[in-house]
């Protein structure tokens, strides 16, 4: 597959402190992956997040967004219009009173001809399941409302990547559910690129690649079914191991012989009934 | 209770009126502020009032929200009233007791006084009832949009209010949760004097403005993100579009104007 994102050997300090928050990582993202950036608070992982998009530039290294570089100032807006970004607090992301004129800031900002506006903010809006709403106040939608209505606003740039920095850390399990949802038929029906930065397990293993951050190093890399055995070593990380994953971990503690790969509730279930069984 | 905060209260309708464009209905309100202000007889000031009886009918506004608007002014109308009946100097008296004079003019002045600030804010309030704040920033952008060659930054002054008026509601429930928590660790909000009460506030105060910055911060850089750059080049998906309505509308205005002076002139 093609590469969209490459990262070669990029550190980063913030102004004024010793040590780096990034360093020396090296990283290729493939069009259409689903890759879940994992971390403890401080690993770096909203600072690599921002690195991809050109809000912040490397000390050292360098960032490829299609063959362009962050750090050329003239193609920042083809960056950004390329990558988009939601963040975590809905309320602070949504500049507009009505929904659709909030879908359309991004297009409306691009010079977008106002017919195709039309079509863009309407097909977005429908992605994440949000058209019947269109004409509401956003204060007067739900947690999970408001923030399918910031990946809609996002959607309507027709970005090739979605980067999501933590978008269900305020919500509720039913808004986490309907944002998950919604972004992961993003990247299995429309073919967009989604890098999501979180610390739930059970977000990550829906991915088709996980990435681990420690101390702004990146440590681990592979697939949700290579990195959730590794219970030990997520642990010495700061990371919480799955719930299944953890009660297949002590049975094998107390002399059972399970497989760890299973990443959903359902699939650790049917491992243990099958050991049970045999 | 902070929830019941409105500002320029809109009542949303589908009449001719709400239909108008929000620069049309700009335009009116000034032209309408100019007649009030070149009316110079009775004739005169009843046709502006007949005018915005008129809009008001056809807008479904009630009299009663007309007249609720001129309420926070009372005091204003009563003390411009006051100082014209008293200190208007002349010779006509009509009442002449002690130190207390009133004559004819001052009487006039008064009435006349009264009547043009009752009809000038409650004119401006039929624009707000009619036309939601959205439209209202959208009109004001467009309508100035020819100062953008004086380098005055229109587009950014109408996001500026349009950002405003979008984070109205969710400061007031930001201002809320910092009460409840205030209260919760036994801030006395309601009770004491009046400087006791604005002490009580600061603890209130500090932190939604620390929240408002923070909000601001991450506000502009999701706008960032979203590829903003400033008025330049923008596009814009909603059209304003001037229909027969809007022409009609205007003529009436122009109408307006031109009945006062008629009537100015020939002293009705």
């Amino acid at each position: 597959m093609e590469p969209v994102i490459q990262i070669r050997g990029l550190s980063f300090s913030y102004p004024e402190t010793a040590a780096p928050a990034l360093s020396d990582i090296d990283l290729t993202i493939e069009q259409g992956s689903f890759v879940a950036v994992l971390g403890a608070n401080g690993s770096g992982k909203s600072t690599l997040a921002k690195h991809l998009n050109a809000i912040l530039v490397p000390t050292a290294g360098q960032v490829l967004v299609d063959g362009l570089d962050t750090a050329n100032e003239d193609d920042l807006l083809g960056i950004r219009r390329r990558v988009g970004m939601v963040f975590q607090n809905p309320d602070n992301q949504i500049v507009a009173n009505v929904v659709e004129d909030d879908v359309a800031f991004a297009p409306e900002n691009l010079g977008v001809p106002s017919e195709e506006i039309r079509r863009r903010v309407d097909s977005a809006l429908r992605q994440v399941g949000m058209y019947e709403l269109r004409m509401h106040a956003p204060h007067l939608l739900s947690g999970g409302q408001k923030q399918r209505v910031a990946i809609a606003g996002i959607l309507a740039m027709e970005p090739e990547v979605l980067v999501l920095d933590e978008p269900t850390a305020m919500l509720d399990p039913r808004g986490r559910r309907e944002v998950m949802d919604a972004v992961e038929a993003l990247c299995r029906d429309r073919g967009i690129t989604v890098v999501l930065i979180t610390h739930h397990m059970e977000e990550a293993a829906r991915a088709d690649r996980i990435i681990v951050l420690a101390a702004g190093r990146l440590v681990m890399d592979g697939t949700p079914r290579e990195i959730f055995p590794q219970a030990e070593r997520l642990r010495s990380l700061s990371l919480a191991v799955p719930d299944g994953t953890e009660l297949i971990e002590s049975l094998n503690a107390a002399g059972m012989e399970l497989p760890m790969d299973g990443l959903t509730d359902e699939e650790c279930a049917s491992i243990i009934w099958e050991g049970l069984c045999r | 209770m902070l929830k019941d905060i409105t500002l320029g209260q809109y009542f949303p309708d589908d009449t001719p009126v709400h239909c108008l464009d929000p620069r049309t209905k700009l335009i009116l309100t000034v032209v309408y502020i100019a007649a009030l202000f070149m009316a110079g007889s009775v004739g005169g000031y009843m046709l502006v009032a007949l005018w915005l009886a008129a809009a008001a009918g056809i807008s479904h506004i009630k009299p009663k929200a007309l007249f609720k608007g001129l309420k926070p002014l009372l005091f204003l109308i009563i003390f411009t009233a006051v100082i014209n009946l008293f200190f208007t100097s002349g010779e006509d008296y009509l009442i002449q007791w002690r130190f207390i004079k009133i004559t004819y003019t001052g009487l006039k002045n008064a009435i006349v006084m009264v009547v043009r600030v009752m009809l000038l804010v409650s004119g401006t309030f039929m624009l707000t009832y009619t036309t939601s704040p959205l439209s209202i920033t959208d009109g004001l952008e467009r309508l100035l949009n020819p100062l953008k060659k004086l380098h005055v930054p229109v587009y950014e002054l109408s996001l500026m209010m349009s950002i405003a008026l979008r984070f109205i509601p969710t400061l007031i429930e930001e201002t809320d949760r910092i009460m409840s928590a205030q209260k919760a660790r036994g801030a006395d909000l309601e009770t004491g004097s009046l400087v006791e009460r604005a002490k009580a506030l600061l603890p209130l105060l500090i932190p939604l403005f620390v929240s408002a910055f923070r909000r601001a911060d991450e506000l502009a850089l999701a706008m960032e993100c979203r590829c903003y750059n400033g008025g330049e080049g923008r596009t814009r998906m909603k059209q304003l579009r001037m229909k027969r309505g809007d022409g009609a509308a205007l003529l009436l205005g122009a109408a307006l104007v031109a009945g006062v002076l008629l009537l100015r002139r020939f002293g009705i």
